[in-house]
């Protein structure tokens, strides 16, 4: 039985119905809004995003501080990462999101170090000023090859009105011009991690790319100069991606921010072009550098071979022949590579139906790389997309696919229960619950602790890894025989 | 020993809070009452006059030296002044930086843990003018001050303020059974100022507790640091405080949960009185120069 997109379509406006009839009348009204289905030709996906979560429900979204120190800050891994503030915030953020890096850590990289300022009674009460220079100095004396300092703000610091500018700035000034850099981050602000990234793009801008040291950097060009922005090298995704740009014969200066470095944030201006994967967290900086300094960005998508030769051609289109040889090359030389995956898994995985739930990019990003192992994605939605990302994914999704902003742990539960996909894929918190309802699972932030997932490397690991989880035998086993 | 009694004084700044409930209490402690002042305002100026000193040494000031108010002990932070009433003073931050009000909450709890209340009859709270954030309330929370008097005169933003400030009680009488227990009136020599402190107090559902006269016996007492009582029983003024605290100490359990008014209707009592005159709708936002274009 097959069904028509009019019969899906149906379908789904039914099972929205009868999902949000269970809650009061006023959040059912403000739940349906984020609802829907995609349907053909429209220019966004019928939803409404980036609005305050309903008190009561379980969101899966973070907050300011996780955006800023969790996302864009963190993994810039030659400075040190204060988290300012009562330590739990600072201990549940600790070790970051598997952002891999090169460096010997404690030594010249910091990534998976917590430092913390540990706010007691008195540093609320008296505040935490003098408290912040001191572990400054702390800092320069036990980690001296440092490049650099953020400040990451927890809740009270804004609630009290601790000046960290100010700290910054006279610490800065001690310290021979050294980076430091303020970052307002309120996990109060704004209605998701999303505000974070904002916020942190900013303190780029004003903090580093501002400062008159930065400018006066010297720094030889080449023409094929680009940034890679946006990719946060989960279990080691920008290195994937990194060498299809250098066999092309691009150079690559800065990777933003996953195995970054501060020297690479405060090149990137040189860039000839910017090349942005997570255009949720860092269109800002990316919008910024192109008024400022007049350069250019693409978006680009490194999942699954249709997606990075497309991909990679965009790229090549913003340069001369050599590179756009370069492109098609890389193609060639990875297409039998990529014949042999899909040869491999797709006789496995063709047909099978996918739900996801992921953060600003993947939920749209990744579906190209289901498509290439002949599976379906039936369902998708953002924690912390805005409108335009439901725009930049009307090019992803097919007519008739559900969709679900900042979907709550009961609709999402609820969804997948009538529509039976043979794979979720969305984060840790979801993963326990949909694998007790006997369904496959993969987490699709950390990659399961697999990845990369970018590139063609990547894509050989991603479809081994939706194969194992889809394909494992435990799940034959999760029904009662006598049933 | 009768029932612990926990006052507190609220009222707008720069009413003679600190000076009116000094004097009240001396004269309560007069009255053989063992009593206990919480000072709960940054300037730490709600114990001077008992104590003779310019001002003590605050919980949080000790706490910040000690490392944390756990390390501090209930002697460190109390004194005792004229008869023998106890007195610690909350303290907080300079202003600008930190947080006073969660200054206020960690003092009111580190006095209950270390049992500040035990053996006294009276803890009087003496708050700061404006309750500007959840910390300053935490006197009328839940188990602390049953009845609150608020300080006023016949100005009106104090008159303001002393609406507010009910507002602050009705919000927490329902939880917590805090009470109104009256209004002081610290005399400003307004006019018609008795008879507007009446008036609200009936508009608030209470009573005008008492109405102290102003006499500079009271500034030559804070000259020396001293309440009226210490410094010159015999004056009329102290007899004033003593009615006060005789009113007061017989109020137990009188209190009401307030009845505060809106704007408009605050406004329409001073009108009532003669005080504001009817505000003349066409001209309000206008410029003189505008109006001098309008007659024109």
């Amino acid at each position: 039985m097959s069904l028509t997109a009019e019969d899906i379509k149906a379908r789904n406006k039914e099972m929205i119905q009868e999902v949000l009839s269970v809650y009061p009348e006023k959040t059912a009204k403000r739940r349906a809004k984020h609802l829907g289905t995609f349907e053909e030709g429209k220019p966004d996906c019928g939803v409404k995003s980036n609005i305050k979560s309903i008190p009561g429900v379980m969101t899966i979204r973070g907050c300011a501080y996780a955006g800023s120190k969790g996302v864009v800050w963190g993994p810039i891994k030659d400075m040190i990462h204060i988290s300012h503030g009562p330590v739990g915030c600072g201990q549940y953020s600790w070790a970051a999101r598997r952002n891999y890096y090169i460096g010997t850590t404690g030594v010249d990289t910091f990534v998976t170090m917590q430092f913390t300022s540990d706010f007691q009674e008195k540093d609320i009460v008296f505040g935490g000023d003098k408290k912040l220079e001191k572990i400054i100095d702390e800092i320069q004396d036990l980690f001296p090859l440092n490049k650099g300092i953020s400040v990451q703000s927890e809740c009270p610091i804004g609630l009290i009105g601790d000046d960290i500018e100010a700290v910054s700035k006279k610490k800065s000034k001690e310290y021979g011009g050294k980076t430091i850099v303020p970052v307002r981050c309120e996990g109060f602000r704004g209605v998701s991690q999303s505000l974070g990234h904002h916020i942190a793009n900013d303190s780029i801008r004003d903090w580093v790319f501002d400062k008159e040291a930065t400018q006066k950097t010297e720094f030889q060009s080449t023409p094929y100069d680009v940034a890679i922005i946006g990719d946060y090298n989960i279990g080691g995704d920008a290195w994937a991606s990194r060498i299809l740009l250098e066999e092309m014969g691009l150079r690559v200066i800065a990777q933003w921010s996953g195995d970054g470095s501060l020297a690479e944030l405060e090149n990137t201006p040189k860039a000839k072009l910017n090349v942005l994967h997570c255009y949720r967290s860092m269109n800002y900086i990316s919008r910024h550098m192109e008024e400022k300094y007049g350069i250019p960005w693409v978006e680009y998508n490194f999942f699954g071979p249709s997606k990075i030769a497309a991909s990679l051609r965009e790229i090549a289109s913003h340069f001369d022949d050599k590179i756009k040889e370069g492109a098609e090359k890389v193609i060639a030389k990875y297409n039998a590579m990529m014949q042999a995956v899909v040869d491999k898994y797709r006789p496995r995985l063709e047909g099978k139906k996918v739900m996801l739930f992921v953060g600003g990019l993947r939920p749209r990003h990744v579906i190209g790389a289901y498509e290439d192992l002949g599976m379906e994605v039936i369902g998708t939605g953002y924690e912390f997309g805005h409108n335009d990302d439901y725009q930049r994914t009307t090019h992803y999704v097919k007519d008739g696919t559900l969709i679900y902003d900042d979907v709550t742990g009961y609709e999402f539960e609820q969804f997948v229960e009538k529509l039976q996909p043979d794979l979720v894929a969305s984060g840790i918190k979801e993963k326990y619950v949909f694998q007790k309802m006997g369904f496959p699972f993969r987490q699709m932030h950390s990659w399961d602790y697999s990845g990369p997932y970018h590139g063609y490397d990547g894509f050989a690991i991603f479809a081994r890894d939706m194969d194992m989880a889809i394909n494992n035998p435990i799940w034959s086993k999760t029904k009662a025989p006598w049933k | 020993m009768s029932a612990l009694r926990q006052i507190a004084f609220y009222g707008k700044g720069g009413i003679g809070k600190s000076t009116t409930s000094q004097n009240t209490l001396a004269a309560l402690a007069d009255l053989g009452q063992k009593i206990l002042i919480v000072g709960c305002d940054p300037k730490a100026d709600s114990t001077r006059l008992i104590l003779h000193a310019k001002a003590q040494d605050t919980i949080l000031s000790l706490a910040a030296e000690a490392g944390s108010v756990e390390d501090l002990e209930l002697e460190d932070v109390m004194k005792i002044g004229y008869k023998d009433i106890r007195c610690v003073e909350s303290g907080g931050p300079e202003p600008g930086v930190g947080c006073a009000g969660r200054g206020v909450i960690t003092s009111i709890n580190f006095l209950e843990e270390e049992g500040a209340y035990e053996g006294i009859d009276y803890v009087s709270y003496d708050v700061l003018g404006d309750v500007v954030c959840g910390g300053f309330a935490m006197p009328i929370r839940e188990n602390k001050a049953q009845e609150i008097y608020i300080v006023m005169s016949g100005e009106m933003m104090a008159m303001y303020a002393a609406n507010n400030i009910s507002k602050g009680i009705l919000k927490y009488a329902n939880s917590g059974g805090v009470r109104l227990g009256g209004l002081v009136c610290n005399e400003r020599q307004t006019d018609k100022e008795l008879e507007l402190a009446e008036a609200l107090a009936g508009k608030l559902g209470t009573k005008l507790i008492h109405f102290v006269p102003r006499d500079n016996v009271v500034q030559h007492a804070e000259l020396r640091r001293m309440t009226v009582m210490e410094y010159a029983p015999d004056s009329k003024q102290a007899d004033e405080y003593r009615q006060l605290a005789t009113k007061i100490h017989a109020n137990a359990g009188q209190g009401i949960i307030p009845t505060p008014i809106t704007m408009d209707e605050l406004e329409d009592m001073l009108m009532e009185h003669g005080i504001m005159k009817q505000v003349d709708e066409s001209i309000v936002g206008k410029t003189a120069a505008e109006l001098a274009a309008a007659a024109a």
